[in-house]
């Protein structure tokens, strides 16, 4: 039991001092980690299969590295961990900013904030592109499901869907060559 | 029942959401703002800034403040909250060995699903860019010193939506 607290206190501790989430909360997860919990080697496995599998990946690294540890209980413990203190400090902001949401000076704010946040998203697809591939034979696939999802409105979870599947054929059909 | 469609949402949220906070904001968009008409864009976009500017992971904050908005309740952020995690503690539980396994065995899959990522983080963006974000010419400039100040002179995301705030309050 004691055990599964520090679990979720090591947790706590990562999610309350990440900004920016996934990537960022990395160094601060290996160091808290590595040595007296993970491997190296352990610690790369966990990063791999959290970014390999579907939801938010810093939860992805804390129910594997609780999984690990202490099975089933020290996944859902490390996961609440890193989930309460985003969790808390966001409700906080929630019921706050609501009542000031009317507010002329807090929507002047806003209206230097929001064309900000657009740059924000568009920052990563220059930047991520490189690694994940994206040239010009292959920029096409990019485009499509941006412009299947914005322009139409089709959900992201059918063109996530028709990509696994497109893969699955395709990486067979490529062991046969 | 709000509670029931705020579980659906996330739980889908989280088991489909592949390539982190970014990407899932196009999740959310779609979901959120389009289908279930819980926010409007201009919402969503304080959302995503304060999401930027707070400690955690962004899908927490998301789903944590969408979930308090449109149910009114902290429940609702607590349902909201658990349900984008729930997929993956099960998944990761049940085939956490497996999942690694995918990378080598379907390597295709895997390369189409990063150049999806990039398409839908782009979407996101795009579909930010309405008239409810943009409201002037200033908002323009805005959004293009942003993008150089972040993507050109590496600052952080903090200072560009703080630089933001200021020069909002300023010159409306």
């Amino acid at each position: 039991m004691k055990e599964l607290f520090k679990l979720f206190f090591i947790f706590a501790k990562i999610g309350l001092f990440t900004l920016g989430g996934g990537y960022a909360m990395l160094p601060l997860m290996e160091r808290e980690l590595v040595g007296p919990y993970l491997s190296k080697q352990d610690f790369l496995d966990v990063t791999a299969v959290a970014q390999s599998a579907p939801g938010i990946m810093a939860i992805n690294v804390a129910i594997l590295t609780g999984y690990r540890l202490k099975h089933t209980p020290g996944a859902v413990f490390a996961a609440c961990g890193a989930a309460l203190p985003s969790f808390v400090i966001i409700l906080l902001i929630a019921l706050f900013f609501q009542k000031f949401a009317e507010n002329s000076v807090v929507q002047r704010i806003f209206m230097g904030v929001r064309p900000a946040v657009v740059a924000l998203i568009m920052v990563p697809v220059f930047n991520l592109a490189k690694s994940a591939g994206v040239t010009l034979k292959t920029v096409w696939v990019c485009v499509a499901v941006a412009v299947a999802v914005w322009l139409f409105k089709i959900s992201p979870v059918y063109v996530v869907l028709i990509a696994v599947l497109c893969g699955v054929l395709l990486s067979k059909k490529e062991r046969v060559q | 029942m709000i509670y029931l469609q705020l579980f659906l949402t996330f739980f889908k949220i989280g088991l489909f959401n592949f390539g982190g906070g970014y990407a899932m904001i196009s999740f959310l968009q779609n979901e959120v703002v389009y289908k279930q008409a819980w926010l409007s864009t201009a919402q969503f976009t304080d959302i995503v800034a304060i999401s930027q500017v707070t400690p955690g992971p962004v899908g927490i904050n998301l789903a944590t403040y969408t979930g308090y908005t449109a149910s009114g309740s902290v429940l609702g952020a607590l349902i909201a909250t658990v349900a984008v995690c729930l997929p993956s503690l099960i998944l990761l539980i049940l085939a956490g060995k497996y999942l690694f396994a995918t990378r080598t065995k379907f390597p295709a899959a895997w390369r189409i699903l990063r150049l999806v990522v990039i398409g839908l983080i782009a979407s996101a963006a795009l579909t930010l860019c309405n008239a409810e974000n943009f409201v002037d010419v200033k908002s323009v400039l805005l959004c293009a010193g942003a993008f150089l100040a972040v993507w050109k002179f590496k600052r952080g995301p903090i200072t560009v939506l703080l630089t933001g705030a200021i020069l909002g309050f300023l010159l409306y």
